[in-house]
């Protein structure tokens, strides 16, 4: 199974990244090349195989629910490209 | 002077205890040598004498006050770019981190500098780590000191780059997919990628959180082991970092190597090895049965379809990681954009580099509706299958050896056209990440056009101490890992 065009363009918009019309068919190209490298995963027999989504089988800690951050908004927003008044500033979504 | 740059670890700190030398004056014997040789090697991508030698002027203070040092106090060190230094500009290697001040410190950062190490400097790396050659890094590409018109290795090429050179040390790195052991393998040094959990991933940059794992990288196994000790150790700020004991990773390094069984994979010396990297590999492979060791063949049979499967993985992972930069918190935001979405898909565009891109739609179609069981699922149960592999190995062999690359460094532009070439270059490193496992690199010779070749030992869970033995009782008979390039001298 190939790519399309379409194709990458949906891609493109669920991973919010611009492609321009140019760049989509080097991007089908170079994607297809992988996806054919990984396909020789389908020939393997995985059947009762469970999947292994981590390296070490541990339970998610839980900590207490107490406050352990302290407030340190204004250098977190010293870094942002814009606020205001302690608002991170976007444009307008809702009119 | 040259013997200070060549120095271990331990004799660094002799020198200071002694106050033979004080800290701030090695530092700025570093600072300086980085001065004179880094703009031909591109290594550093950020410095700041002030912060530097401030850091070593605390250390000074302890070390006069000959209480409340440690066994690295005063040494310096430089980070790879991938970890949050606090008031150091912490790029990633990417344009869309090129003007983040990182607020905070990463774990490890914050450990070494508890141990009174001095930061040097940020070191270049490819782009969010996703690189076996340096050349994705939005500063431009790392020179390999050993012959400036090849790659050092990647991601962490500007680690590598600065131990061969001398111009540290010590450095961190991480290892996705090999990223710790390619380069020192290229470069010719040593350089450890913990078990993982051992090491806490906070402030680490995230590429791919179920593989990323931070390590140490320097000269010799000895050096690695005191470095490991200070960086290891359970961080609650981690959710996969391991509550074990703490370990000194050092205690084993004298052990004799008698009776070690050294397990042989077959699947690692077959013909994807380069002829010069298996001659060096086969005459490292003979000093260790001088050291008494027995080497068995293994099998690691769905060695083969670790790449693949990786690259399902790594970059599914990446492209739920690198949702995060979207031109609102931090990071780049585009100049000129009619709405939110295009605000997004604008300052995503510009921002990330080729092959970071690439990897996110990779990762958003593997992850996407109808796909997933296909892909993700699927490269989920052949990892499975690949780390149990290993346990079946493990059950006759101490530790594992072959190659770490089945070719010692390239030509820049050898691989870069070919995304799937370059994928191919970590084929030996690639599944020890999946299966969670320690591995290390070590230099073991000189291969074609006279580039170090790379030993790589893969040690079972939490084998670390005793790889780090391996790798020192081999240091002593051997002195691949204190050669430099010619330049550096």
């Amino acid at each position: 199974m190939s790519l399309t065009l379409e194709d990458v363009a949906r891609i493109a918009l669920l991973s919010r990244i611009e492609l321009s019309p140019a760049e989509r068919e080097s991007t089908r190209d170079q994607l297809n090349g992988i996806l054919g490298f990984i396909e020789q995963l389908q020939a393997v027999n995985t059947t009762g195989i469970e999947p292994m989504a981590h390296a070490v089988d541990v339970v998610q800690r839980l900590r207490p629910d107490a406050v352990t951050e302290t407030d340190r908004r204004a250098d977190f927003q010293a870094v942002a490209p814009e606020t205001e008044a302690g608002l991170y500033l976007v444009p307008r979504v809702v009119e | 002077m040259s013997d200070l740059f060549n120095s271990s670890l331990r004799q660094l700190a002799a020198t200071l205890t002694a106050r033979k030398i004080s800290a701030v004056e090695l530092a700025t014997l570093f600072l300086d040598r980085i001065d004179r040789l880094n703009p031909g090697l591109n290594a550093f991508i950020a410095l700041d004498r002030d912060k530097t030698l401030a850091q070593a002027r605390a250390a000074d203070e302890k070390l006069n006050a000959g209480a409340g040092g440690t066994a690295l106090t005063g040494i310096p060190l430089a980070h790879k770019d991938i970890f949050c230094t606090k008031g150091w500009r912490t790029s990633c290697g990417s344009k869309m981190l090129e003007n983040f001040v990182s607020p905070y410190d990463a774990h490890v950062v914050e450990k070494l500098a508890g141990a009174g190490m001095v930061t040097l400097g940020k070191l270049n790396m490819d782009e969010f780590a996703m690189g076996s050659s340096n050349e994705t890094s939005h500063f431009g590409p790392v020179k390999n000191p050993w012959d400036v018109s090849r790659v050092p290795g990647g991601s962490s090429g500007g680690s590598a780059a600065a131990i061969a050179a001398r111009l540290a040390p010590a450095a961190t790195g991480t290892d996705t997919g090999g990223s710790i052991r390619q380069p020192a393998a290229l470069c010719g040094l040593t350089g450890l990628k913990p078990t993982y959990g051992a090491v806490s991933r906070y402030g680490m940059i995230a590429f791919a959180s179920s593989l990323d794992q931070a390590g140490p990288m320097a000269k010799s196994a000895e050096d690695c082991a005191l470095l490991l000790n200070a960086m290891a150790g359970f961080d609650p700020r981690d959710s996969t970092s391991l509550e074990r004991p703490t370990e000194d990773y050092a205690r084993d390094l004298e052990k004799p190597l008698a009776g070690l069984r050294i397990g042989l994979p077959k699947e690692f010396f077959g013909d994807g090895m380069d002829a010069d990297v298996r001659a060096a590999v086969d005459a490292a492979l003979d000093e260790y049965r001088k050291l008494g060791a027995i080497t068995v063949e293994v099998q690691l049979p769905n060695s083969g379809l670790s790449v693949p499967a990786y690259y399902v993985i790594a970059p599914a992972e990446a492209s739920s990681n690198l949702s995060r930069f979207d031109g609102v918190r931090y990071g780049y935001r585009a100049p000129e954009y009619s709405d939110l979405a295009e605000m997004y898909s604008r300052s995503r565009a510009q921002g990330f580099g080729a092959e970071v891109k690439r990897r996110i739609l990779i990762g958003t179609y593997v992850l996407s509706h109808g796909y997933y069981d296909a892909y993700y699922l699927k490269a989920q149960k052949i990892r499975r299958l690949i780390a149990a592999d290993f346990q079946e190995a493990f059950k006759v062999c101490d530790v594992i050896m072959g190659p770490t690359s089945p070719s010692v460094a390239f030509a820049f532009g050898a691989k870069s056209a070919d995304p799937v070439q370059m994928y191919l270059s970590d084929i030996y490193t690639i599944s020890t990440n999946l299966a969670g496992l320690p591995g290390m690199s070590l230099p073991c010779g000189f291969g074609n056009n006279n580039m170090p070749v790379g030993l790589q030992i893969i040690g079972s869970w939490f084998g670390e101490a005793k790889m780090l033995n391996v790798a020192h009782q081999y240091q002593r008979v051997t002195d691949w890992h204190t050669r430099m390039p010619k330049e550096s001298k």
